[in-house]
């Protein structure tokens, strides 16, 4: 369906990513979000706040980030698009909530515009070093899916597609923005409302009595209902059956914790969602993906001037991590380098993509301002040799 | 299996208990000790429910983590059992989020005070409108006896081995400092009260702040020599005094000391729905379209 006009700022804009990603949010029907002030991701609520009493829906300033991480499930359990929107501080504190969304299948958009760290870091500059705490950080086995996008531009585009992906399979999106692209400011051009696909939630259309809140079908994603809609659900943070009720047992622990990782798992191929330049036949690829990408954009037109066959995949949809093409092109290609804002964390996930079939080059960079294109290039070069 | 009978009550195989509805029957037995105090406020809290005239499919309850924690679960409402003491963080979005709801907070005090307490004294500042129930036990239940912010001075806990030196909250004191629109405390020895007090909070708009005393015999009167469940009710009936209005810093509570119970505060003030609706329509004027709707009304 369409997106909900109210909230489509139609028109082209001169507008950094902060301001962007909230106005994906709202675009994409976003009505609650509950935050933290954390540098540098501040303006994406600020925003919200501004915006959204004229579109019709409720920001509120929590009293810490784990607050506002469960104020959001609570009102997607009432049935509205929700997000939060941190830095990595405020992500440290989410992760208790990031379990909780991952076993409930609440469907919720977590910002995380990075910094440098660890703890405080750096808070104005930045970094991409908590690619894999999102997909690692909270306790226990479970899936997510996070987007990576490198221009204000995409900070719109792209959080339509988080929104429409929580909604589909029901797990925490995070969008994985950083201080550069948070707040760089470019053209970004919004459509109109009515070119705007948004995906609704799965609504169950059976009757109470007879909707049990994870039964699932094929898709593995299971129909979903709100509080005051008569259903009288049960909703809990601990092992359950398909009627929601807590099961202390490893039979139930086997299914549930099977399912909601199968349920990304199984949908690794339609999750793929990368940029490709020059890859075919290309000796050496970059991977990148953010800010990083446009950094290595630069090196990579140096060394073709140079005259070496290089292509460049940035990764768009980051986790799950599209293992299964990185594969295929490990067959053709020498090797891979892997620029990144932290000290070798994707790298490590094109290294097992590969498991051998070529070399994987990090490019490490602590953070506090992005890569020289001479870096990346210099690991072009030895790649190639 | 015999029907148990006792005047104007039975309970076995030919179940007419008037709280069965209100229970999902099919995750009976609970998992609660002999001589607990929590069914109990559960009872109560279903009394006041049918009293409260409410339509139950616009109820949701939200626990946090631990024994009371559980009270989610056996309620035949929307009911949320989240995480370790983000009960109200939790039940702040599912009120806002759709505000025709009535939306309850059932936890314990080791949940709430502890590891929610900053929670709590935010959404009692913001005068989010929610119920808060707390069945104050003294102690960490669940997990097997050890200090809560509740525990008096004196007694043994498994992590006051000697017995607890750290002082304790005055729960009513701090909920009426936050600005709670309504405090009582009340005791599982009275029912009568802790119903009322119940259906006057569901009915009232605002942050609504209950205590129930109540007995863990298993890790608190058994370890410290107290007895079981009954002793403690007895004790309830023995040493407390009804002080409706007292002043909230008066109602402190000792080892095994005088309870003062009673209705401590009963105040209006606008809930954040209501001053944010008020506030951005002033400055907003018509560019502003009140949000949700007040309680009750559908």
């Amino acid at each position: 369906m369409h997106a909900d006009p109210k909230g489509v700022l139609t028109g082209v804009h001169f507008m950094d990513g902060d301001h962007a990603a909230c106005e994906g949010a709202l675009a994409a029907g976003c009505r609650f979000v509950a935050g933290y002030p954390i540098t540098p991701s501040t303006e994406v609520v600020e925003r919200f706040a501004s915006r959204i009493p004229t579109v019709g829906g409720v920001f509120i300033q929590m009293e810490d980030e784990i607050a506002s991480s469960i104020a959001i499930q609570g009102a997607a359990w009432a049935g509205k698009k929700v997000m939060t929107v941190t830095s990595g501080p405020g992500l440290s504190l989410m992760m208790e909530h990031i379990g909780l969304a991952a076993i409930t299948e609440t469907p919720c958009v977590f910002v995380d515009v990075q910094r440098g760290g660890p703890s405080t870091g750096l808070p104005t500059l930045p970094a991409q070093a908590d690619m894999m705490q999102v997909k690692w950080g909270s306790h226990g086995d479970y899936e997510v899916i996070a987007l990576s996008p490198h221009s204000p531009q995409e900070c719109f585009d792209l959080m339509i597609q988080a929104f429409n992906l929580a909604e589909t399979y029901r797990v925490p999106v995070f969008f994985m923005m950083d201080e550069v692209v948070g707040h760089m400011t470019e053209r970004v051009v919004i459509p109109p409302a009515e070119q705007i696909e948004v995906v609704e939630r799965r609504w169950t259309r059976k009757p109470p009595g007879e909707y049990r809140p994870y039964e699932t079908d094929e898709s593995l994603v299971p129909e979903m209902v709100k509080a005051g809609d008569g259903y009288r659900i049960h909703i809990t943070g601990l092992t359950h059956d398909e009627r929601g009720y807590p099961a202390m047992n490893p039979t139930a622990q086997d299914v549930m914790v099977r399912r909601i990782c199968a349920k990304i798992r199984q949908h690794a191929e339609q999750l793929v969602d990368v940029r490709m330049d020059g890859v075919e036949g290309a000796e050496v690829v970059v991977v990148s993906y953010g800010i990083t990408s446009r950094v290595a954009g630069a090196a990579v037109a140096e060394a073709r001037r140079r005259g070496l066959k290089v292509g460049h995949l940035r990764l768009v949809i980051v986790w799950p991590f599209p293992a299964c093409l990185l594969r295929e092109l490990a067959a053709s290609v020498k090797a891979f380098v892997v620029p990144e804002l932290n000290m070798g964390q994707m790298v490590l996930e094109v290294e097992r993509a590969v498991a051998g079939a070529a070399r994987a080059i990090s490019v490490p960079h602590a953070g506090g301002t992005v890569h020289e294109p001479e870096a990346i290039l210099e690991k072009i070069l030895e790649a190639a040799r | 299996m015999s029907a148990i009978e006792a005047p104007g009550f039975k309970l076995g195989v030919d179940i007419d208990n008037p709280v069965m509805p209100y229970l999902r029957q099919d995750r009976i037995p609970h998992i609660w000790c002999p001589g607990c105090g929590i069914g109990t406020t559960v009872n109560c809290f279903a009394r006041a429910l049918t009293e409260s005239g409410l339509n139950l499919d616009q109820v949701a309850i939200v626990s946090g983590i631990g024994c009371t924690g559980r009270v989610a679960g056996y309620l035949n409402l929307d009911s949320f059992h989240t995480t370790h003491g983000r009960a109200i963080p939790f039940a702040t979005g599912l009120k806002l989020a759709n505000p025709k709801l009535k939306v309850v907070v059932y936890s314990g005090d080791g949940d709430l005070f502890a590891i929610g307490g900053n929670h709590f004294v935010h959404a009692a500042r913001r005068n989010m409108d929610i119920m808060v129930v707390c069945v104050n036990n003294f102690t960490y239940g669940m997990t097997g006896g050890q200090v809560a912010p509740t525990t008096p001075l004196g007694p043994t806990q498994t992590t006051m081995p000697y017995g607890n030196f750290e002082n304790p909250f005055n729960l009513p004191f701090l909920a009426d400092a936050c600005g709670a629109v309504y405090v009582a405390r009340w005791t599982v020895y009275h029912v009568k009260q802790l119903t009322r007090a119940m259906k006057e909070g569901l009915s009232k708009k605002g942050f609504v702040f209950i205590e129930a005393l109540s007995p863990c015999p298993t890790l608190y009167s058994r370890r410290n020599r107290l007895g079981d469940g009954v002793d403690q009710v007895k004790y309830y009936k023995e040493k407390s005094v009804v002080r409706n209005d007292a002043n909230t810093k008066d109602v402190a509570l000792g080892f095994q000391s005088e309870i003062i119970v009673g209705k401590f505060v009963d105040r209006e003030r606008p809930t954040w729905l209501e001053a944010m609706n008020e506030h951005l329509g002033r400055v907003l004027g018509e560019r502003y379209t009140p949000y949700g709707v007040t309680n009750g009304e559908d």
